[in-house]
């Protein structure tokens, strides 16, 4: 059995011809059961299935693409669920989407922000304000509602918005460090929500704790973009830009320093790292992400208020972060999938289930212990269990490891050898 | 404008002592815990919330099975103080065994880390047992000490209004200035005092003069979380409602009172938070006033953490405390 097994991991060959068979397995079902959550999340296992096997990067992101791009929506699209599964594969691409932004921050910078839902809140409200008649309140020039074109305008002003608001408040942080920086950035939080919830005195920009409705959606080519079908493509092409975006920053210079300043901040400086920009960065490139994602989520919902951006949301994104492996990217993704999908899909139908069982008779359940209601519970528990059992998450980092005798070249190939992380436990 | 101002001094003055109180209290807990682990203890504020929920349990229960008759107001709150604070104190240590002591030697985030999911736990946990035993997680308990007593501060001089404030506020500051001069008496004269501040010096060097670092940080949880416990009792019955989100704000703002009075110094927690409270009464009574309607009283909270952020920038070291040099 054991050989097999080792010769199955060694025959690419084979690790194909079984990623397809489930592949098409997963995908027939969801085509023909259509209300099956099973199916839909089995189809999606897939790329968790094609992460482990040995094809080459562009294989698997070609396979990806495809699955993602095509099959999912295809396959999901003939009955009366498939709204609802693309909603929740839209807000699983939003949160990985974030938690990849924080990823930067806690996961490399090492740099605990406890307030990071704020930059999304500012890129939704960046949008919503100028994408309705709120703007004209405090700008006298211009027509609003901004067209529906002006959204992909406004992606990248809202990536921008939050970057800057990501220096800001990367400035006076920047003198405070560990603890500390996880009770101001809590508090840089709480400020962003209070102030969004009450700037509707004296000009009303963001009218206060009523949120504002009716947020333009988009335009293309003359084609409003309503449904959560129609968000799933944008928000898929957003995802693979921050993906690769995200990588590429990891393995650059800039990735470098922040991965040195997590380990050791004062020997990073005295190596040349300079402290100040690559704290900075992390912030703003962190926050770039979640206002990007802010602004599709206003777009999408149509309205923004304040609730939608508690402590509770960013509790949420570090969970996804701690989950699935900090400073890992793809563990980051898994842990974002397995949240979203939980906290929409699994635990919304175990609610209803109960429900149901309860209203025939079968058991009661009081209202108090409804599974929708238990997310408190499940994250404080995640969190605990992760942090005393698996520190480094369920895909933990790995980094680049160059042998040094291949890179002097016996044979001239300097061969890439990826082992754990090990620098995480080195104190001084 | 100013006239105002100063007619309500008095009343801002006695609410923001009794907020303040609180506060130093809860503050007093994060301060011992920094002081021994060098770790904020998120759950602190959880702790206390869980307190104030006991206390409540145990006010109600008792009213309800008649003891609430036979016995003084003041003996029976005595009793839920002292049975609060060692339910709470345990845990604290229960706590601290579970989610901080196999972390010890770890990187700094991961602490950090479990405490928030202790606290996320506390809550929901909280929510749930109300939610059970009472159908509804915002409880209000019973009023013990309502009567209003009316100070004359009109007769010092005729620009003050008079302020009224309830008996019960008296009873919450006589009690939290017993517990604070017990800890400042615990901390500096007893001997597991000494112990404590021997092990927040330097833990190796006090586990080889034979103190037992392991049950020393024991009892710092245990202290403590008593006193956040009992502060949630006092608080419990000086605001009536509570719920199970209060814990996390005011242990924010109790760690800002920390901060500002030098997180690790026992004296500057209670300078702190007795500062902050008023602070923030005077400008949750005045931040309308003062800036001409634009900003109301619902920023006080932007104003509590514009505090923290500030004195962290200018003076990180607090007002009482020592800046210290970091080891390389």
């Amino acid at each position: 059995m054991k050989t097999l097994w080792k010769k199955y991991e060694q025959n690419k060959l084979a690790h194909g011809i079984f990623l397809l068979i489930y592949i098409g397995v997963t995908s027939l079902s969801l085509y023909t059961a259509q209300k099956s959550v099973a199916a839909f999340l089995l189809l999606l296992t897939s790329l968790l299935l094609l992460y482990f096997t040995k094809f080459t990067n562009l294989t698997k992101w070609l396979i990806a693409g495809f699955v993602l791009v095509f099959l999912l929506p295809f396959t999901a699209s003939n009955g009366d669920a498939y709204q609802s599964y693309m909603e929740v594969s839209t807000l699983v691409g939003i949160y990985i989407a974030m938690a990849l932004g924080l990823n930067i921050v806690v996961g490399m910078a090492g740099l605990l922000d406890l307030g990071f839902v704020a930059f999304f809140a500012v890129g939704a409200y960046t949008y919503g304000i100028f994408a309705t008649a709120q703007a004209s309140n405090f700008m006298p020039f211009g027509t609003f509602p901004l067209s529906g074109e002006s959204f992909w305008l406004f992606i990248i002003i809202g990536g921008l918005v939050a970057a800057l608001f990501g220096i800001l408040l990367g400035i006076p942080v920047l003198r405070v460090k560990g603890d500390y920086l996880a009770i101001v950035t809590l508090g840089f939080g709480e400020i962003i929500r209070i102030i969004f919830n009450n700037l509707d005195r004296p000009i009303n920009i963001t009218n206060g704790a009523m949120g504002i409705s009716s947020v333009t959606p988009p335009r293309l080519f003359g084609i409003d973009f309503l449904y959560p079908s129609q968000f799933y493509y944008i928000v898929l092409v957003l995802l693979f830009f921050t993906i690769f975006t995200v990588r590429r920053f990891e393995h650059s210079k800039i990735g470098r320093s922040w991965k040195a300043v997590r380990e050791n901040e004062i020997a990073a400086q005295a190596m040349g790292v300079p402290l100040v920009r690559t704290k900075l960065m992390a912030f703003a490139i962190g926050a770039t992400f979640s206002g990007m994602m802010g602004v599709v989520f206003a777009a999408k919902q149509a309205f923004v208020d304040p609730t939608s951006f508690t402590l509770l949301e960013s509790i949420t994104i570090l969970v996804m972060v701690v989950l699935g492996g900090m400073g890992s990217v793809p563990g980051v993704i898994l842990g974002a999938a397995v949240m979203t999908i939980l906290n929409l899909q699994v635990l919304t139908e175990m609610t209803n289930w109960l429900n149901q069982l309860s209203l025939s008779g079968i058991i009661s359940i009081p209202y108090a212990l409804s599974p929708a209601k238990m997310q408190r519970f499940i994250f404080g528990a995640l969190l605990i269990l992760f942090a005393l059992y698996r520190p480094k998450g369920l895909l933990p980092a790995k980094n680049r490891i160059f042998i040094e005798k291949d890179l002097q070249g016996v044979n001239r190939k300097a061969k890439l050898v990826t082992t754990q992380e090990q620098s995480e436990n080195e104190k001084l | 404008m100013l006239n105002e101002i100063i007619q309500t001094i008095p009343q801002v003055l006695i609410d923001g002592l009794a907020l303040g109180t609180v506060y130093a209290v809860i503050a007093l807990g994060y301060t011992m815990v920094y002081g021994i682990l060098e770790l904020i203890n998120f759950a602190h504020g959880e702790i206390f919330m869980t307190g104030a929920f006991i206390g409540t349990a145990l006010l109600i229960f008792m009213t309800g099975t008649g003891w609430g008759a036979a016995l003084p107001a003041i003996v029976m709150l005595i009793i839920v103080l002292i049975v609060t604070a060692f339910l709470t104190g345990f845990l604290g240590m229960g706590i601290e065994r579970l989610a901080y002591r196999p972390l010890r030697n770890a990187p700094r985030l991961i602490p950090l880390i479990t405490a928030i999911g202790i606290s996320f736990l506390l809550q929901d946990i909280v929510r749930l047992i109300a939610e059970l035993t009472k159908g509804n997680y915002i409880v209000t308990g019973p009023s013990l000490f309502t009567e209003q007593v009316l100070i004359k501060t009109s007769s010092i001089s005729s620009i003050f209004n008079d302020a009224s404030i309830k008996t019960s506020f008296i009873i919450v500051l006589v009690t939290a200035v017993i517990m604070m001069i017990a800890l400042d008496i615990f901390v500096n004269r007893t001997r597991w005092g000494m112990a404590m501040r021997a092990v927040a010096q330097d833990r190796e060097t006090a586990s080889l003069m034979t103190v037992n670092v392991n049950k020393v940080i024991s009892i710092t949880f245990f202290v403590g979380s008593a006193l956040g416990g009992a502060t949630g009792v006092l608080f419990a019955v000086q605001y009536g409602t509570i719920d199970p989100y209060i814990g996390f704000i005011l242990g924010l703002k109790a760690f800002t009172a920390a901060v500002i009075g030098g997180i690790g110094n026992i004296r500057g927690a209670m300078i702190g938070g007795l500062l902050l409270g008023v602070l923030e009464m005077f400008a949750s009574a005045n931040l309308t006033l003062l800036t001409g309607g634009i900003f109301g009283a619902e920023y006080k909270d932007v104003f509590a953490f514009a505090i923290l952020i500030i004195v962290l920038l200018f003076k990180p070291e607090g007002l009482l405390g020592k800046p210290v040099t970091e080891k390389v």
